[in-house]
């Protein structure tokens, strides 16, 4: 292809489309896992030649800037790791005859499709397509969630089908009403959603309209991001699904939603007169991260646990962004790297480790070190990182937002140790028993695909241990972006 | 002239409300389905009338769209589903109707509220519209949290969405993008559910959720 004409925007769009036409037709599991693993790879590079090639000006459908650019190659590197664990995941699941031929199809064309309706919400720079994207991005998991038809999976499904709906029509709700607020400004028709446009003109728009869409869309968008107390539908979803798409749904889904809110977030801090929409989020941040902390003590299921930590880890990060500012921002931007790689990194494990025990009770697996010690030890780091341990990517994050409230609000500051030991211990508590001590359960050995879990695991080690200058310089930029 | 025009639209989507609030003391499913199809009926002319009145040809699409498939196409299927599984002489109402309509007025005391002070500005056939289409929304909410039964949510959930088409309209020139989503995203969840529906009757011989959380994974 020429490089003059390659378009990275249009790959990123177009390669998990069409190969999501492709592998429903494709018959054959090994050949449609590698196309899956194939495409991703394609549209990971893709996305990766967004930071070379000169990007394109914001059209009234797409934009790519600093801030999303950042989106997009977490997204699709993460997609790409996963789709190789998902290829050694789904053999065996295969195997012991949980999913049929038929299923597997239809799974890898919603894995692509998925992964187009994410790309999709990244590049958007239309208010409304970008709602059109998080809506498929969310029915796709649907369809996956429950994928396995048993009494729990059809329950976790319905019930995420329902709360997820009812969230995304308040975040239409809400943009209808920016859009409301807009148009006496920017005028009548497209241009009143496009954000570009918006973001120019907000100083003017009518605070009050503004404000009462900014609680729609936190409601809205807070749902999918997971938000107590709208997380009812995450544990379950997360705990029944197949474990491919509990690490994307953990790692990626969450972000899409956090990035639409993001997004206004911006919009409203460009607006005097509206309310700052910081302490909002700082509140419901907090509540996320105390109650989940708590959560984790009665947990007995292996997925459901990690389930609740990212109910918890989503409540930092929207706590540090509400809290704005640059540092707290570029802390909550790391952070959010940093949970995404964490996370997915350990849902591979837990998916291994829950197929060799053929269970996900926690009081059912006992000394991995001993009898799977690559897959043990994975998890035992993995779990180190995401409790916030030096020398790993998230103790950093985490001591750069909490020094940085304690700077500035002092009292804040309090609850969020408060909730980050809290978490600590329950995490700390079920790695001892899980990894450590008597085997128990089935000891045969690991069909498994390392690779995606110690790159991973590396790289949020590299992290902790030193980032590199141009990557803190971009995230500063965003940061700053983000105001 | 002006005067014609905001009366009819008023009425139209007053006459949402109303329906929603009819929706809330239905306790047999085929009664709710009837209602819910009304409610449809009633948002397709109001949408085409707010294409009269904007001069926006785009919206009679979306009337039709929500005459067709919402008034006429939804309440059937869902009339066979229901036929098919044998619930229709379910009542099934998880509160007592007073409290319900209690609520309902509530809610709709407090869109009133909230709308109308935040939009003086706005123009008025926009701003009275909005604070019934969330009024239609909050209702639409509430028939879902009191339903226990998975038809009766879907049918709530409908109608929450005819209250955000009826917003979309109002809101004068908004592209059409979202329209047809929004009517897309109906389809898509219609499919969706009707799938469920039928797979929950498989494993659990009831469409009644509550059975499904003997099956939580944590209960046990």
């Amino acid at each position: 292809m020429n490089v003059h004409s390659f378009d990275p925007v249009a790959a990123v769009l177009l390669i998990p489309i069409g190969s999501a036409a492709l592998l429903a037709i494709l018959p054959g599991y090994r050949l449609t896992a590698q196309l899956n693993v194939v495409a991703s790879l394609a549209t990971f590079l893709s996305a990766l030649s967004l930071f070379v090639i000169e990007r394109p000006p914001p059209g009234p459908y797409v934009l790519v800037d600093d801030l999303n650019i950042v989106f997009i190659v977490l997204n699709t590197f993460v997609g790409f790791t996963t789709s190789i664990f998902s290829a050694s995941y789904i053999a065996h699941e295969l195997e012991t005859g949980r999913l049929t031929p038929v299923y597997l199809r239809f799974y890898h064309a919603m894995y692509q499709t998925m992964m187009f309706g994410m790309n999709l919400a990244f590049v958007s720079n239309n208010i409304g397509l970008m709602w059109v994207a998080v809506e498929i991005a969310t029915l796709t998991t649907v369809l996956m969630v429950g994928i396995y038809r048993t009494h729990a999976a059809l329950e976790a499904a319905w019930k995420y089908f329902i709360l997820g709906s009812v969230g995304i029509a308040f975040a239409l709700f809400g943009t209808i009403l920016v859009y409301m607020a807009a148009r006496p400004i920017v005028g009548e028709g497209q241009d009143g959603m496009i954000w570009s446009m918006l973001i120019e003109h907000a100083a003017n728009f009518d605070p009050a309209l503004l404000n009462v869409a900014f609680v729609f869309l936190i409601l809205g968008y807070g749902t999918k991001v997971g938000l107590a107390p709208l997380h009812a539908w995450l544990p379950d979803a997360h705990a029944e699904g197949p474990t491919p798409i509990s690490a994307v749904l953990s790692g990626l889904l969450l972000n899409v939603a956090l990035y639409a809110l993001l997004r206004f977030k911006i919009l409203l801090a460009a607006n005097p007169a509206a309310i700052a929409p910081g302490p909002l989020m700082v509140t419901m941040g907090l509540l996320s991260l105390v109650f989940a902390a708590f959560m984790l003590y009665r947990r007995r299921d292996i997925k459901r646990l990690f389930a609740y930590s990212s109910i918890e880890h989503m409540g930092i990060i929207v706590f540090a962004f509400g809290m704005g500012g640059p540092l707290a921002n570029f802390a909550g931007l790391l952070h959010m790297v940093m949970h995404s790689l964490t996370k997915s990194a350990i849902f591979f494990a837990v998916g291994h480790i829950s197929q060799i025990k053929g269970t996900q009770r926690i009081s059912r697996i006992r000394g991995l070190t001993a009898t799977h010690p690559a897959l043990g030890w994975g998890l035992v780091m993995g779990v180190v990182a995401i409790a916030g341990m030096p020398p790993l990517g998230l103790f950093m994050s985490e001591f750069l937002i909490v020094s940085s409230t304690f700077a500035r609000q002092p009292l804040l500051a309090i609850v969020l140790v408060f909730g980050l030991l809290l978490a600590f211990g329950a995490l700390m508590l079920r790695l001892t028993s899980v990894a450590f001590g008597e085997p128990r359960g089935s000891t045969k050995s690991a069909e498994a695909s390392y690779v995606p879990m110690f790159a991973h695991l590396s790289l949020v080690l590299m992290a902790g241990l030193y980032l590199p200058a141009p990557l803190v310089v971009w995230f500063q930029h965003v940061a700053r972006i983000l105001g | 002239m002006h005067s014609l025009d905001f009366d009819i639209s008023h009425m139209l989507a007053g006459g949402l409300v109303l329906i929603s609030f009819m929706m809330l003391y239905q306790d047999r499913l085929y009664s709710l389905l009837n209602v819910f199809a009304l409610h449809a009926l009633v948002l397709a002319l109001s949408v085409a009338w707010q294409a009269f009145v904007q001069d926006a040809p785009h919206l009679y699409v979306t009337a039709a769209i929500a005459l067709v498939f919402k008034a006429i196409v939804i309440p059937v299927a869902l009339h066979r589903i229901v036929k098919q599984l044998g619930i229709h002489r379910d009542i099934e109402s998880a509160v007592g109707i007073g409290p319900t309509m209690l609520a309902g007025m509530g809610l709709v005391a407090l869109s009133m509220v909230l709308m109308l002070r935040v939009t003086p500005e706005a123009d008025p056939l926009a701003r009275e519209d909005l604070a019934f289409a969330l009024s239609v929304v909050l209702l639409g909410l509430l028939v879902m949290v009191t339903r226990r039964n998975a038809v009766s949510q879907v049918v709530g959930f409908m109608s929450l969405e005819n209250g955000l088409v009826l917003a979309a309209t109002g809101a004068k020139g908004m592209p059409l993008v979202v329209e047809i989503s929004v009517a897309f995203s109906i389809l898509i969840a219609f499919i969706v559910i009707g799938i469920f529906l039928f797979r929950i009757r498989e494993r659990f011989d009831s469409v009644d959720v509550s059975a499904l959380d003997d099956y939580r994974g944590e209960r046990r």
